[in-house]
């Protein structure tokens, strides 16, 4: 019996490998069906959280930006006193950054945010400038402005301030409220991704083991016929490979059809927390990364749930 | 051509023993057929062959190549030199004739040029011309297994094992498959034929090996059976 040089003989059954395994996926259409739906749901689950998450975590962003300390300063304090001082902030970790505010800004902002208070204005500027400059200090992780606060309920510091410090204009307990809220919505989100990843997975791995059990007679033949694994496993991994692509780009459709309909349909740029025209922003910029995530998982999930689910029935019966 | 020492095989703990202490020995190009009622050892000692089986114990050498020293990775390629033949056909049912045949070459990595070659020239041995784009359900039990056959010997083993394979015929049919046999040990290949039918084997007169409990109580040529 003649054969062909080694190069060529794998690359022959590679090619059937592959061949088989396509026409496997069409010759049991509504096994693809069925197992290509599951994974459409599972990446559409996947892909939806991940958006959320991040729709989510943009408006803790938004929410944490505006969360600010203002420091206001007495009239007296001179700009030696205010650059240490803005300096020694400067020092803490957590702030990211410090801006100044004069009286003349500050009142500035009173009048833009009262302009429809006639009254108010007439008032103000009938006297001196009453407002203090002030120092607005952001901090990077609004959960720990503890030791910011510490540093200025020191005495001498807090001789330098004519008010008491505001935290974003509200009472702290406020803005823990929000952080905390926020941090918990991330946490669940991501808890969210990873157990509807595994239950998709669980039952991917099933349909393919049902699949696989229902030609278990064919594998057992092949290997009487002195078939090596990857010979009998190749065509079953092609086959889930090609449900993983197709599945990715259903998946993608959809989820762009349902985006563009949102967009058109309602005209509503958030919903609460949810920030619709983030979402669709971040999906839109991110197209094509996301199609190959996307497609990458699809693949991954049926390649290893083929490969674990062909391992038992490959297995050479031995008896001792 | 085959060679057996002593083997014996048992199953589990109290399983019993299946083949005891059996040594062969098959002549390259012999044709030799195997009786024995069921339950006698035939599978048992078949199953050892395609190493679908491991013995307990003794030494198997098949066209050269120790039992004992083969891995689990060389099995495909063992398998590969010896066309084996069920009683109950074993075909790929979603596959034609055609491809059932061409799928035994397809795993060794031939050629396509040099399958369409050899399948038309195979199915033509075993008298299946013309029904290359047949289903297996669409065949009768004798045309099934001459097409199972030519998968056998579609690779030119150098050794045909062939487990009852008129178990399932009647008369006329199985005589066909016989024919065909006898038509490949003409061309050189050891043939290996368990079967049940004393007619066939008293029509071949070939060497016949008597199998009972596990034990070979005759083993003669031009042999008879013995019911």
């Amino acid at each position: 019996m003649k054969q062909p040089p080694f190069l060529r003989r794998k690359l022959i059954n590679f090619g059937r490998i592959f061949r088989t395994g396509t026409i496997n996926f069409f010759r049991n259409a509504w096994l693809s069906v069925a197992a290509t739906a599951v994974m459409v749901i599972t990446l559409t689950i996947i892909l939806f959280s991940v958006i959320a998450n991040a729709t989510f975590a943009n408006t803790v962003q938004q929410i944490t930006d505006r969360i600010d300390i203002s420091v206001y300063l007495k009239d007296s304090v001179n700009e030696e006193q205010r650059e240490d001082l803005i300096s020694q902030l400067q020092n803490f970790e957590n702030v990211r950054s410090i801006e100044y505010i004069t009286k003349e800004q500050a009142l500035e902002d009173y009048k833009d945010q009262n302009a429809k208070n006639i009254d108010l204005l007439v008032a103000i500027s009938q006297t001196d400038n009453p407002l203090p400059a002030s120092l607005r200090v952001k901090p990077e992780d609004p959960n720990r402005i503890e030791e910011i606060r510490q540093f200025l309920e020191q005495p001498d510091i807090k001789d330098l301030q004519s008010d008491e410090t505001s935290y974003s204009g509200d009472r702290k307990e406020a803005v823990d409220n929000i952080t905390q809220a926020t941090s918990f919505l991330r946490t669940a989100g991501i808890a969210g991704v990873l157990i509807f990843t595994v239950i998709s997975m669980l039952i991917i791995f099933n349909t393919i083991q049902m699949a696989i059990f229902n030609r278990r007679e064919e594998l057992t033949i092949m290997r009487l016929l002195g078939a090596n694994s990857w010979y009998i496993r190749g065509p079953f991994i092609v086959e889930t490979v090609l449900y993983g692509i197709v599945a990715a780009i259903i998946s993608i459709a959809a989820c762009s059809t349902l985006f563009s309909v949102q967009a058109a349909a309602f005209g509503v740029s958030s919903l609460n927390l949810l920030d619709l025209q983030f979402a669709n922003a971040y999906f839109e910029q991110r197209f094509w990364p996301i199609l190959l995530i996307q497609m990458v998982i699809g693949i991954s999930i049926g390649a290893i749930s083929a490969y674990i689910a062909t391992r038992r029935y490959l297995k050479f019966k031995t008896i001792k | 051509m085959i060679l057996l020492d002593r083997v014996t095989k048992t199953y589990g703990r109290k399983g019993g023993t299946a083949l005891d202490r059996i040594s062969l020995h098959v002549e390259p190009k012999e044709f030799v057929i195997v009786v024995g009622a069921s339950g006698a050892g035939k599978s048992t000692l078949l199953k050892l062959l395609t190493r679908e089986e491991k013995p307990s114990s003794g030494k198997i050498i098949v066209g050269g190549i120790d039992y004992e020293r083969l891995k689990d990775k060389e099995i495909p390629l063992l398998r590969r030199k010896i066309g084996v033949v069920f009683q109950d056909f074993k075909l790929l049912q979603n596959k034609t004739v055609y491809e059932n045949v061409s799928f035994a070459l397809e795993i060794v990595g031939m050629g396509s040029r040099e399958i369409n070659h050899t399948v038309p020239k195979v199915l033509d041995i075993v008298g299946l011309k013309g029904k290359e784009k047949r289903m297996p359900r669409e065949l009768s039990g004798g045309e099934r297994q001459r097409v199972a056959i030519a998968r056998a010997v579609t690779r030119q083993p150098r050794i045909l094992i062939a487990d009852e394979p008129t178990g399932n015929l009647d008369p006329a049919h199985a005589w066909d498959v016989i024919k065909v046999l006898e038509k490949i040990n003409r061309f050189g290949t050891t043939v290996l034929l368990t079967t049940h039918n004393q007619d066939i084997v008293n029509r071949l007169k070939r060497r016949v090996i008597t199998i009972d409990d596990g034990k070979i109580v005759s083993d003669r040529a031009g042999g008879e059976y013995k019911a």
